[in-house]
């Protein structure tokens, strides 16, 4: 019999290591949900090594915030104000009194809210960047109510592990992990810069996650949901950006 | 004696580099095209003013170019072969760093030699290449002066300013590491450091394949991609020095 050579060995050890460490590592990968929903493909390996990594050494870190001084004279609204449909209009004519967003899945208590009832609940101020994926950026300060609050009232199930949230485009809904829909400055907009949240800026309720790029931040709120999965929703990649290529994790 | 003239490690991450920064140059390309100006700061966008801007048609309509087309929008492809593309860059580039602090091969094959280190050294061996002399001898074992300058700048100033102004994007990983994005002077210079050091490596991607071209394109790919030395000549030569 030929000696086995000590490379041989060394390749034959490593190898068999690696296919360990990569076992081991899906294993804890799931229990700590460090699999994003858009994992499939060919671009799944990047997006979640990005999302695990991020989840490591970030969870709850929060986003710069600025001085007063650095707000944006010219913050962008980025789009003419789409084609929202008559009923929006409506609703606008009448300053959203009558604007309702529902939370509802896997709550104890679903709920409907209005505009005044987000009112009424703490607020928090944060002046903080918004950037696009295209490259360009404003700071402003936006006014709002955590997310979070609102989750605690409605009695989150334990076994919820993502929130997904609506808007009257049925192409624009988007999810998030529970890490990032307790975070502190994940915030349910009701103002900014010291008036009402402009239309053109996703009044009357915009979510912003300064963490993530600004598809994340949806215009227009009108209904939070709690699951466990995102399979049964679109293609189950977590949104629709996904589809099109934009990483359901947009932190990146 | 019969060492490769590179390393399996070298000649495999050698690959994955090239094949990763071609990926991540057209991806990074098109992304630019979306917003093809650049600004100094923190906040920049299409109400401000930019700190210089390309002259090409945008794949977005919100920015004023003055071409009055629009090309079809190619960031999702784009983004998804960046980031995957990043991650090959990245682990490829900590294998062999690892790699070269621990077997030495960078004090022995990439920094520039004790008594090299003058610019006198740099142009010996340039009028050496510019009056097309032969090479001597020992540069079939390692690389000479120039090479280890250049390698050296890649591999350990504008590979890693290239990490690090991409990382100093992810406003998740600024949000945990601040200093990433605010000593580069934000959000605004870290793009547009990260879109000039782009050309510093594409300068050196088109002098790097010239070099290998002049020098013995064949030989030299044969030596990146098999590990064998290149000409007979400098091998027997290499067998009498060593």
């Amino acid at each position: 019999m030929k000696p086995i050579s000590r490379r041989k060995l060394l390749t034959a050890g490593f190898t068999a290591a690696a296919a360990a460490g990569v076992v081991a590592a899906d294993r804890l990968a799931l229990r700590h949900g460090l699999i994003p929903p858009d994992c499939q493909g060919w671009s799944g390996p990047g997006e979640t090594l990005t999302y695990a990594t991020q989840r490591l050494l970030t969870r709850h870190a929060m986003a710069r915030e600025f001085s007063r001084s650095s707000i944006s004279k010219s913050p962008l609204m980025n789009e003419v104000v789409p084609a929202l449909g008559e009923p929006f209009k409506k609703l606008q004519a009448a300053g959203f009194r009558d604007w309702r967003v529902t939370v509802d899945g896997m709550v104890a208590h679903p709920m409907t809210l209005s505009i005044a009832d987000l009112r009424m609940m703490p607020m928090r101020n944060q002046i903080t960047e918004i950037a696009c994926e295209e490259g360009w950026s404003y700071i402003a300060e936006w006014i709002g109510t955590p997310l979070s609050g609102v989750l605690r009232e409605a009695g989150v199930s334990p076994r919820a592990r993502y929130v997904v949230y609506f808007t009257p485009q049925a192409e624009w809904w988007e999810s998030i992990d529970m890490a990032d829909a307790y975070h502190p400055q994940t915030l349910l907009t009701l103002a900014m810069n010291d008036g009402d949240l402009p239309v053109g800026f996703g009044g009357p309720l915009r979510l912003r996650l300064p963490r993530q790029l600004g598809y994340k931040s949806l215009k227009y709120i009108t209904r939070i949901t709690l699951t466990d999965s995102m399979k049964h929703f679109g293609m189950g990649l977590g949104s629709v950006s996904p589809e099109t290529g934009y990483a359901w994790f947009a932190g990146i | 004696m019969n060492a490769p003239r590179h390393s399996a490690l070298v000649r495999v991450t050698h690959w994955l580099t090239f094949i990763s920064f071609l990926a991540l140059l057209v991806s990074g390309l098109e992304i630019v095209v979306s917003h093809p100006r650049f600004y100094w700061g923190e906040t920049g966008n299409v109400n401000m003013h930019p700190l210089f801007a390309i002259p090409i048609p945008a794949s977005r309509n919100l920015v004023p170019t003055g071409y009055g087309y629009v090309w079809p929008d190619g960031n999702g492809w784009s983004r998804y072969l960046h980031f995957e593309s990043a991650w090959v860059l990245v682990l490829a580039g900590l294998v062999y760093g690892v790699a070269g602090l621990l077997n030495g091969r960078f004090r022995r094959d990439l920094i520039p030699r004790p008594g090299q280190r003058t610019l006198a050294a740099h142009w010996r061996r340039m009028r050496q290449y510019l009056r097309r002399e032969r090479a001597d001898e020992d540069e079939a074992l390692s690389y000479n002066v120039l090479q280890r300058t250049a390698y050296s700048t890649v591999v350990f100033v504008l590979f890693p300013l290239m990490i690090w102004t991409g990382l100093a994007l992810s406003p998740s990983f600024d949000a945990a590491f601040p200093l990433t994005v605010n000593l580069l002077g934000g959000r605004q210079s870290a793009r547009t450091l990260h879109f000039l050091i782009t050309w510093a490596l594409v300068i050196f991607f088109f002098l790097h394949v010239t070099m290998v071209a002049m020098s013995g394109f064949r030989d030299r790919m044969r030596a990146m991609i098999t590990g064998r030395r290149a000409a007979k000549k400098s091998a027997e030569a290499v067998e009498e020095h060593v």
